[in-house]
């Protein structure tokens, strides 16, 4: 067993004035890996009132995204040895969002940036008897797209997300916005790049990509992001 | 769509366009002049008056100076949008920079082709 030191982020606005971090003190067993949720386990049984989301531990629901170490990620599949540093672990919430207690953030106006890219199939042509076929081409546009799990890693890794989350779609959304308007089977391309056609929605995004970074599956919301510049540009040429 | 009455266009598309034509234009520029001053080491006024007085010159100085104007106004809205929210301080500021800019215009309007 080795000492472990984890910083963590507490807040219950029904007790505390303001947030703090609080040191915890765990025994990590030797010889293996652990993963940072599972360290938040050893210490929630030394403070059980410490509080924080998570499902499915396997990254694949996307509940347990928080700050890990200054880095946004999913606590399930982040191994412990490459988020701590020295010999100590720093876990925050997702930042730029209220938050609700301890690592648990209102994820409200994240949904609502994601509900207005509409992201649901549109199609105005009568449904076939069966279903509407794709080719494999075509299928294979939405790889890297359709993947996402909404966890909000890369929109709230984004100051353009934390200065204009009203605003500005952010990346998640505007990564499933890609997804519809490049599904052969969307028949509402026109009216989605309409309703992004202003200075805010996509605009907003300054290229940093911070989204790529951080998006614990992989996925590349800036080149999303890119694609839809260059259809509106072409759209409107 | 979110609505904007401030911004250059009205439309992001036409502003994010609008940024990169203009930045092209300015760097253009910039090579141009600095590129004139490193072929002549000994320019004088005659010499940099004349440069002055052929009308390509002063066509490509007043496109540089109005894309310096788009320039500035789109990425200082996109500055002031991101970090000032009271909207009264944002107006001020949009109002002293849209006058400052304005000024810009018409004093370089008047080197140019003024006496």
């Amino acid at each position: 067993m080795t000492a472990l030191t984890v910083s963590i982020y507490r807040y219950n606005p029904e007790t505390d004035k303001k947030p703090y971090m609080q040191d915890i003190e765990v025994d990590v067993p030797e010889g293996k890996d652990l993963m940072v949720l599972d360290v938040l386990h050893l210490a929630k049984e030394k403070d059980p009132a410490l509080t924080y989301r998570r499902s499915c531990r396997e990254g694949v629901c996307g509940s347990d995204g928080m700050n890990i170490s200054g880095k946004n990620g999913l606590a399930c599949i982040t191994p412990l040895s490459e988020a701590k540093k020295g010999n100590k672990l720093v876990l925050r919430p997702l930042p730029g969002l209220p938050v609700v207690r301890d690592l648990v953030v209102d994820m409200s106006l994240f949904y609502k940036q994601y509900e207005k890219i509409k992201p649901y199939l549109q199609n105005d042509t009568p449904a076939p008897a069966i279903e509407r076929l794709q080719s494999p081409e075509d299928r294979a546009k939405l790889d890297g797209l359709y993947e996402c799990i909404l966890c909000a890693c890369c929109s709230t890794s984004c100051p353009s997300f934390w200065w204009n989350p009203d605003k500005f779609v952010g990346p998640a959304g505007l990564l499933q916005a890609w997804r519809f308007l490049a599904d052969s089977r969307d028949t509402a391309t026109a009216e989605r790049l309409a309703d992004l056609d202003d200075p805010f929605s996509v605009f907003r995004c300054r290229g940093i990509m911070n989204c790529v970074n951080v998006c614990p599956k992989g996925l590349n919301p800036t080149r999303a992001i890119g694609h839809i510049r260059s259809m509106l540009l072409t759209q409107s040429a | 769509m979110v609505k904007s009455v401030t911004n250059l266009s009205r439309s992001g598309l036409s502003d994010w366009l609008w940024q990169r034509v203009s930045a092209v234009i300015i760097a253009a520029y910039a090579v141009f002049i600095v590129g004139v001053l490193l072929a002549n080491p000994d320019m004088d006024y005659a010499s940099w008056q004349a440069l002055f007085q052929t009308t390509w010159v002063q066509i490509f100085s007043f496109l540089a100076v109005l894309a310096i104007v788009g320039h500035a106004w789109i990425g200082l809205w996109t500055v002031a949008t991101d970090y000032m929210k009271p909207l009264a301080v944002r107006f001020i500021f949009l109002a002293i920079l849209g006058v400052t800019l304005f000024t810009y215009l018409i004093v370089a309007g008047r080197a140019i082709w003024g006496a």
